[in-house]
């Protein structure tokens, strides 16, 4: 558990470092899966600890959200104010998203005649 | 004897062990609410946990920078937390090959028509600029929108509401939405509610098919590098 935390930790850091140097507008965070991808995809594959104690993080990883979200209440006042743009906002893309995602995926997999397993 | 008690409420009020354990109490019992309704969607824990919170802070007249004194330790463990997805979206790869080109076609259909339908929508109806860039990154898992939200001007903690009620209104609305367009293929209803609505759609995929489960956690782990790299662009570049 510690040393894949320290792991993460390390990534994490190092993706910050590569995020504020070059001045990409990307959250370090992002940099730092994207660097542990590429790590796992030479390395082919995480060793047991980072694996068991990745999914041990992500299995609360609802929990982790709560003191961002709790912050609302800092914002209700504009909340209050914006609530049908922000509402309309949220069903239309959403509902739109799935769509569209769906949609491109089932013509492009027409088109290239793929046969998957999956019917 | 009551004063007594009283001035360790404004001490223990005032101090960061009492943030952290309400956040944590507040999550499992949340959790535990979820659990009992048999994981509807409606009974999203992150909901309660923030709707309890938010009443015990505004009743015993706590500050929310009081309060995230303390939260802030279980806040941090999101860094970490976001670089970890990499180990999930490593696992599923291989599934993922002979969906190669479907999978990228509708990564980048879906991601570039969440921000741009989010912005565009939330414009049409009256907005204002810093709400519509805190719209802007919405379907993807909240670590990766807050950090989006606080590089392009957007607020964080607004974001964070606004992807957890996307996540909910996918979960519950994309089994109508794919029965209406008769789509029945489980790794393409995943990945388009991983897209859409990032965990919380992943978790609800998870509860109806292994393999939409699979394809929705890819989803969520693809679309928050790619919004991560396009939003920064886009806000550049579309005038607000």
């Amino acid at each position: 558990m510690l040393s894949a935390l320290t792991q993460l930790l390390i990534f994490q850091l190092a993706g910050e470092f590569v995020a504020r140097s070059l001045a990409l507008p990307i959250p370090g965070p992002v940099l730092g899966m994207l660097l542990l991808f590429f790590t796992l995809l030479l390395r082919q594959g995480p060793s047991t600890e980072l694996q068991t104690s990745s999914q041990n993080l992500l299995q609360h990883l609802s929990l982790l959200f709560v003191p961002a979200g709790t912050g609302i209440m800092v914002h209700l006042h504009r909340v209050a104010a914006e609530w049908l743009p922000l509402l309309l906002s949220l069903l239309i893309s959403t509902t739109v998203t799935l769509i569209v995602t769906a949609l491109v995926m089932k013509l492009c997999q027409r088109n290239a005649g793929a046969t998957g397993d999956a019917a | 004897m009551t004063q007594d008690i009283g001035q360790i409420w404004v001490y223990l009020a005032a101090s960061p062990l009492m943030g952290l354990t309400i956040t944590l109490l507040a999550y499992q019992g949340a959790f535990r609410i979820y659990q009992r309704s048999g994981c509807n969607p409606l009974a999203n824990p992150v909901l309660i946990a923030v709707t309890a919170l938010v009443a015990f802070l505004g009743i015993t007249g706590t500050a929310y920078e009081t309060y995230f004194a303390g939260a802030q330790f279980v806040h941090f463990l999101l860094g970490p937390a976001t670089v970890a997805l990499a180990v999930p979206l490593y696992m599923q790869l291989k599934r993922v090959r002979a969906m190669l080109w479907p999978v990228l076609a509708g990564l980048l259909a879906g991601s570039l028509t969440a921000i741009g339908s989010a912005v565009l929508v939330g414009r049409l109806f009256g907005a204002s600029e810093t709400t519509q860039l805190s719209l802007a990154p919405k379907s993807v898992t909240t670590p990766i929108a807050m950090g989006i939200a606080e590089r392009i001007g957007g607020i964080p903690s607004l974001t964070a509401v606004l992807v957890i009620v996307t996540g909910i209104l996918g979960a519950l609305g994309a089994r109508w939405v794919f029965d209406a367009m008769r789509l029945r293929d489980p790794a393409i209803r995943g990945f388009a509610i991983g897209v859409a609505s990032h965990g919380i759609g992943t978790a609800r995929a998870f509860q109806v098919n292994e393999q939409s489960g699979a394809f929705a956690a890819l989803a969520m782990g693809l679309n928050g590098a790619l919004t991560a790299l396009l939003v920064p662009f886009l806000a550049r570049w579309m005038p607000l």
